[in-house]
């Protein structure tokens, strides 16, 4: 069961995907229980001292744990950053134990690129590690206003894996910049204007020119707008022309496409902005919005049916005080 | 007995069953034991699958928790019954009952629609008393959104920043003597507050509107009596027959006795917006 997480699988159909996954995380369950105490996670290094776990594209539930989202850590010559910690306890865990085996470096700092819940219900696994755990300057109110709701649907989503949650704020916001060193190596973090959400946070390591951008990016999973649509439509453009030689998406890989990526998600965004303005305009109410605009855009996108319609709800609340 | 005639035979007794068990849907909760005593006291509530008093429109499935549609809709009835007062209940809320609104005869309708904050999955009624006391209830059942949707409001900063600013507007030209749509919608947080969090050390107050009231040449037309389950940025839609020129007016009361009023001139005839 543990070790499910170390099975990566890109399987066109969830359905297809789990039945593998769980075959699979059967089979190596046998053979790995005997030679490794714990888990890990399966960890590309993009480049020396950058680790990067690519979740699966999924909505969390008990097979995946919440491993669903895209996680990372930096390598520096005094100690490690980890980026996100994944969806459940057991995720961060096993994120630990992967930066034990590449590194005897302590973990100084955990950063969250934003407050949902795939990325940061895995902060509790490092808290005996005493690092600061860092967010933008509005993810404590973010967190005390979602909090409660995403523990206690953690346990309907992810069953046992959604247990015994604790949620671990940051001791150190950032608004505007902010840079931590990790020795001889220097983390340049960006606190964002309402855009995915209202406490995105970017992570630049200068030394690899290797930019996190959280949920700021999707690749393959429909974007979710959770905090200002127009807002993001705007960071997406500028974070799509920063001089950086890597971006690592929240969801999805786009490898060296990156730049196509954000343009694919702007047009998305784009599109979703236009036709809810054109819906408003024509008096169409918020429920047959949600059922009617941008259907065009959902054929490009994984698990659409569960975020577009959402998407076209929140553009509509917004776009509506507009004129 | 033929081997058709007992199938027939199973298949109804079968059916029969089944009949039982979606009546038992599980819609009967404790917490809505308890909100109907507070509601309605010791009246019957008359479950109205049929629609033929009020009928509720409100999605499957929470596409996203913090903005939930829902449409209330009325029936005239005969000899002059009509509904006086619709609640909207949400069983798995903090606070089940999201508002109370009473509507004058000047209503046309005792139509409203609003947007809600849905919890959990959870049972949402809404009920109609007319004006001959008795209590009907249509109910929609609704799954809660995915993993990352919370009840919460999307960037409170902005909500705060515009506080207080209305926009009140027909949807269609005023027809004297016609029911007329018109919809209010209010700049505001409507917070249930953030509760202190050993970690974060916060504290914010609830702030949410909790008194709406719309007239229309100076006679009432509909009031709300709302709290927090209502969505940041509060929307009605509601009806009123227009007469003859006059002022419809919404007044806002919010927790902290803060007051917003909003106004729009009506010519039948015309469409009016502020």
């Amino acid at each position: 069961m543990l070790t499910m997480l170390t099975v990566e699988c890109k399987s066109a159909s969830a359905v297809a995907g789990r039945l593998w996954r769980s075959m699979m995380g059967g089979l190596i369950a046998l053979t790995v229980s005997a030679s490794m105490a714990a888990e890990t996670l399966p960890m590309k290094e993009l480049a020396p001292g950058v680790f990067v776990f690519n979740g699966v594209t999924a909505e969390q539930d008990a097979h995946n744990r919440g491993a669903i989202s895209n996680l990372g850590f930096v390598v520096g010559s005094r100690c490690v950053a980890v980026i996100d910690t994944g969806g459940s306890p057991a995720v961060g865990a096993a994120l630990r134990e992967t930066v034990r085996q590449k590194t005897a470096l302590p973990v100084c700092y955990v950063i969250n690129t934003h407050v949902h819940p795939d990325h940061l219900l895995g902060n509790q696994a490092f808290v005996a590690d005493k690092p600061e755990f860092v967010g933008h300057a509005k993810l404590p109110a973010a967190l005390a206003a979602r909090g409660r709701n995403y523990i206690a649907s953690a346990e309907r989503l992810m069953g046992e894996a959604g247990r015994g949650l604790e949620l671990v704020a940051p001791t150190r916001t950032v608004s505007g910049e902010d840079t931590l060193d990790l020795g001889g190596r220097v983390l340049r973090l960006r606190a964002w204007p309402t855009a995915h959400t209202d406490n995105d946070l970017t992570v630049l390591d200068e030394t690899s020119g290797t930019l996190f951008a959280g949920d700021l990016l999707f690749v393959g999973h429909m974007p979710v707008v959770d905090g200002k649509l127009l807002g993001w439509i705007k960071v997406n453009a500028q974070l799509a022309a920063l001089d950086v030689k890597r971006v690592v998406s929240g969801h999805g890989d786009a490898g060296p496409a990156w730049r196509d990526a954000f343009a694919k998600q702007g047009n998305y965004l784009q599109a979703l902005a236009d036709q809810t303005r054109a819906a408003i305009k024509a008096g169409r109410k918020l429920a047959q919005a949600a059922d009617e605009v941008a259907r065009d855009q959902v054929g490009d996108w994984e698990l659409a049916d569960l975020f577009h319609k959402r998407n076209v709800t929140a553009a509509y609340a917004e776009l509506e005080w507009e004129d | 007995m033929s081997i058709s005639r007992r199938l027939a035979f199973l298949l109804a007794g079968f059916l029969w069953v089944a009949g039982v068990q979606a009546a038992d849907d599980g819609s009967d909760t404790a917490i809505w034991g308890k909100v109907k005593t507070l509601l309605v006291g010791d009246r019957p509530v008359i479950d109205d699958t049929a629609g033929s008093v009020i009928e509720l429109e409100a999605p499957v499935r929470a596409e996203d928790a913090a903005v939930v549609p829902l449409a209330v809709r009325t029936k005239q009835q005969p000899g002059g019954v009509h509904v006086s007062k619709v609640h909207l209940v949400i069983d798995e809320n903090p606070s089940p009952i999201g508002g109370t609104f009473t509507f004058s005869p000047i209503a046309g309708r005792a139509d409203i629609e609003t947007r809600v904050r849905i919890e959990a999955y959870s049972w949402v009624r809404a009920l109609a008393e007319t004006s001959d006391g008795k209590v009907y209830m249509a109910r929609r059942y609704v799954k809660a959104s995915g993993g990352c949707s919370a009840p919460a409001g999307k960037d409170q900063e902005e909500a705060m920043a515009r506080l207080g600013k209305m926009k009140l507007k027909l949807d269609d030209d005023a027809v004297a003597g016609q029911p007329s749509a018109a919809q209010l919608m209010i700049s505001h947080p409507n917070s249930s507050g953030l509760a202190m969090d050993q970690l974060t050390r916060l504290y914010v107050p609830p702030h949410f509107v909790r008194r709406v009231e719309v007239s229309y040449a100076g006679e009432p037309v509909m009031t709300a009596d709302v709290d927090f389950s209502i969505s940041e940025n509060p929307n009605f839609r509601f009806w009123f027959v227009p007469k003859g020129e006059g002022e419809l007016k919404a007044v806002i009361v919010d927790s902290k006795d803060l007051k917003f009023e909003s106004a729009v001139a009506i010519r039948p005839g015309m469409k009016g917006g502020s």
